[in-house]
């Protein structure tokens, strides 16, 4: 007892004792857990490409078409014959059609919320807005396919029958239902909060100086947002619409529902057929076989490939733009 | 005086332009109605536009050009954008009031006593009855089990992020911690396919499927976490530093604390992201009809699940079921979020 009592007091007058050798272990578990935590999310991403590597093999090597151009999918059968052609199609149209409209809306929400309405009403609106972004999306799904889609048909019709000179819109099927067009507004009302949130931020951090500056010297509101607020904030809202694109990729289960199974690369996109990556998967998965998962798990690979360089490049921008920022 | 007054108002007309009154855009907002109202009469139209459309166009045109005549081309430029940042506004709120007032009003049809309490075992999908309680019990065992893997290593990952991590380590960490965040879902349903059931560690379970529900929710209560650790004042931390306290007693007992609030709202904001993911569920679980509480053994239905075996009947009593369960599934959602906000309120640190 004595001893010990000693002993502290000892340790606590040496010195080196003050960062002594117990309190250094504590800390040093502590790092290593968390950092361990840290590494897990390096490790995780790096699984999720290499596993996805090697199960895709076995089917990348009997598949008897070329994986990039074939236009079918049918792995099961002997001899297994499958390509992305049709996914990889499916997939750009929607994602091109969602970015077309929720791009340009999502930012004028964006600029609403930040410069139009009160500050009051914006950050309810900006609340109401990220809400849309909770509703999750198998009701988007649901939604799309009993009641959006059967109001919007019209739509559809009226651009075939006022634009079908433009061979995109032109029908031949006459049936506007399941196309790649009501899968691509569905997908552009799920991206609209993603877009619309960062951009937001985004719109937010322009310093005020140079917004007061601006309509100090007479500018328009409009002409304060062209001159003062879009180049601060472009990086942003670059990035803004690829992590929209990101998602807009990688939705499966509202796009699988909308979708017909038509299986073929269709350039009328009022006519139903067309598929995506993340769908087909989740259509195919309970009927595959065992070179048909793998088949999938290929298409899941080039999903994921595509996914990472989008998501990446969006965040490589925005890294960037924080470091060279002038507001920080 | 007269001489000020004559000063000032050539001043005002210096100053200020040429305005449109105050009224001409309610005014140009009737006419557009009228319009419209009177296309909607006659069935008259241009190139087939519905009447709204051509109101909208209408007014937004009128607008332009009363102001180009009166106040010039830049006012007509800034009225143009205004009145279509408005519209963007009301475009974007339209689906959403869609979306809910069309599940609350399916949804509440198929709501009863035997719809929460009881199963699909028994009822075929024709029956009309039947109750979503098996995909409830799922849903929660399912969401349980991701919150208590993902928490508390999201929790650590963000305290070596914010208290520890430096140079390349950090950086990479959390860039990918983003990248992470945009993974497709049904990728990480693969990726829990090819890592854990292809390799024989577990079967296409529950559990699988919490799993792959982890893969999407570790990212965001990583980054969640951050900003709140990022909040707590560093002068606690030095104070406590100070009087010789070792770190990780700092952050255990002073930081944590201090973001406790919201750290349990960004962990429940993350709950209620992955309670509605469907696509990774697909590939990890077989769908029930009957309850099963055990996650790691046998197939297990959850919310979501349920609505996507529902929909793919077909039928016109199971398309009610899925709106039913859509209902209760955005009622869970928004009760984790409501939840999220009370116990940030109550456990917030009480300051003076």
């Amino acid at each position: 007892m004595s001893t010990s009592t000693d002993e502290t007091a000892k340790s606590a007058a040496d010195p080196a004792g003050i960062s002594g050798a117990a309190i250094r272990a504590g800390d040093r578990s502590f790092l290593g857990l968390s950092r361990g935590a840290g590494i897990l999310v390096l490790a995780v991403m790096a699984a999720i490409a290499a596993f996805l590597v090697w199960k895709a093999i076995p089917s990348l090597q009997v598949d008897s078409a070329n994986f990039l151009t074939e236009q079918s999918w049918l792995p099961d059968q002997t001899p297994s014959v499958f390509g992305i052609a049709v996914l990889a199609f499916g997939t750009f149209v929607t994602a091109v059609i969602a970015m077309l409209i929720a791009v340009p809306i999502g930012f004028g929400i964006a600029l609403f919320i930040a410069y139009y309405a009160r500050p009051k009403f914006g950050k309810a609106l900006g609340f109401i807005v990220d809400l849309l972004a909770a509703v999750p999306s198998i009701i988007f799904g649901l939604w799309g396919l009993y009641n959006f889609m059967p109001a919007v048909t019209s739509f559809a019709e009226w651009l075939t029958e006022y634009l079908g000179w433009i061979p995109i819109f032109a029908n031949d099927k006459q049936l506007w239902t399941k196309s790649l067009l009501m899968a691509g507004l569905v997908l552009a009302i799920m991206v609209l909060p993603t877009v619309s949130a960062i951009s937001r931020e985004v719109f937010l951090q322009v310093p005020r100086m140079h917004i007061e500056a601006s309509l100090a010297l007479g500018a328009t509101r409009w002409e304060m947002i062209k001159m003062a607020v879009f180049p601060f904030s472009r990086p942003g809202m670059i990035s803004a619409a690829m992590l929209g694109l990101g998602r807009a990729l990688g939705e499966t289960i509202a796009v699988a529902l909308i979708l017909s199974a038509v299986f073929e690369v269709n350039t009328h996109i009022t006519e139903p057929g067309g598929n995506s990556f993340a769908a087909n998967i989740a259509l195919k998965w309970g009927e595959a076989g065992e070179v048909g998962r793998s088949a999938l798990i290929a298409s899941g690979l080039v999903l994921f490939l595509i996914t990472l360089a989008v998501n990446m490049i969006a965040r490589w921008i925005i890294a960037r733009r924080k470091e060279f920022s002038g507001a920080n | 005086m007269s001489v000020v007054e004559t000063q000032k108002a050539g001043l005002e007309g210096q100053l200020s332009g040429r305005r449109l009154p105050r009224w001409s855009t309610p005014a140009l907002a009737g006419g557009a109605l009228i319009v419209g109202l009177i296309v909607q009469l006659t069935g008259w139209t241009v190139v087939g536009l519905a009447p709204g459309v051509i109101a909208a166009v209408v007014f937004l045109l009128g607008q332009a050009i009363a102001s180009l005549a009166i106040e010039g081309r830049r006012h007509s430029k800034d009225r143009i954008a205004t009145t279509l940042i408005y519209a963007t506004f009301v475009v974007a709120l339209t689906p959403l009031l869609w979306i809910l007032i069309t599940v609350l009003v399916k949804g509440l049809s198929v709501f009863d006593w035997t719809f929460f309490t009881s199963t699909m075992r028994n009822v075929s999908p024709r029956q009309p009855g039947g109750g979503i309680l098996h995909a409830f019990l799922g849903t929660l065992e399912q969401v349980g089990i991701a919150t208590l893997v993902s928490v508390p290593i999201g929790l650590l990952a963000a305290i070596y992020l914010v208290e520890f991590g430096k140079g390349r380590l950090k950086f990479w960490i959390s860039f990918f911690v983003d990248v992470m965040t945009g993974v497709p879902s049904i990728v990480a349903g693969l990726f829990i396919y090819t890592a854990l059931i292809l390799t024989g560690v577990l079967q296409q379970s529950g559990f699988a499927a919490a799993l792959a529900l982890c893969i999407l929710m570790i990212p965001v209560v990583i980054r969640s976490s951050e900003e709140m650790l990022k909040i707590v004042p560093n002068d606690l931390r030095e104070a406590a530093l100070a009087l010789g306290v070792p770190k990780w007693k700092v952050i255990l007992r002073i930081v944590v604390p201090t973001a406790i609030s919201g750290l349990i709202t960004g962990a429940m904001l993350a709950v209620a992201r992955v309670a509605g993911e469907t696509a990774p569920l697909l590939l990890t679980t077989f769908l029930a009809q009957d309850i099963n509480l055990n996650a790691f053994n046998g197939s297990q239905t959850s919310l979501p699940t349920f609505i996507w075996d529902q929909i793919s009947r077909g039928t016109s009593s199971s398309v009610n079921r899925a709106w039913g369960a859509a209902l209760a599934l955005i009622l869970f959602v928004l009760i984790i979020y409501a939840a999220a906000r009370i116990l940030a309120a109550r456990f917030a640190p009480k300051s003076r």
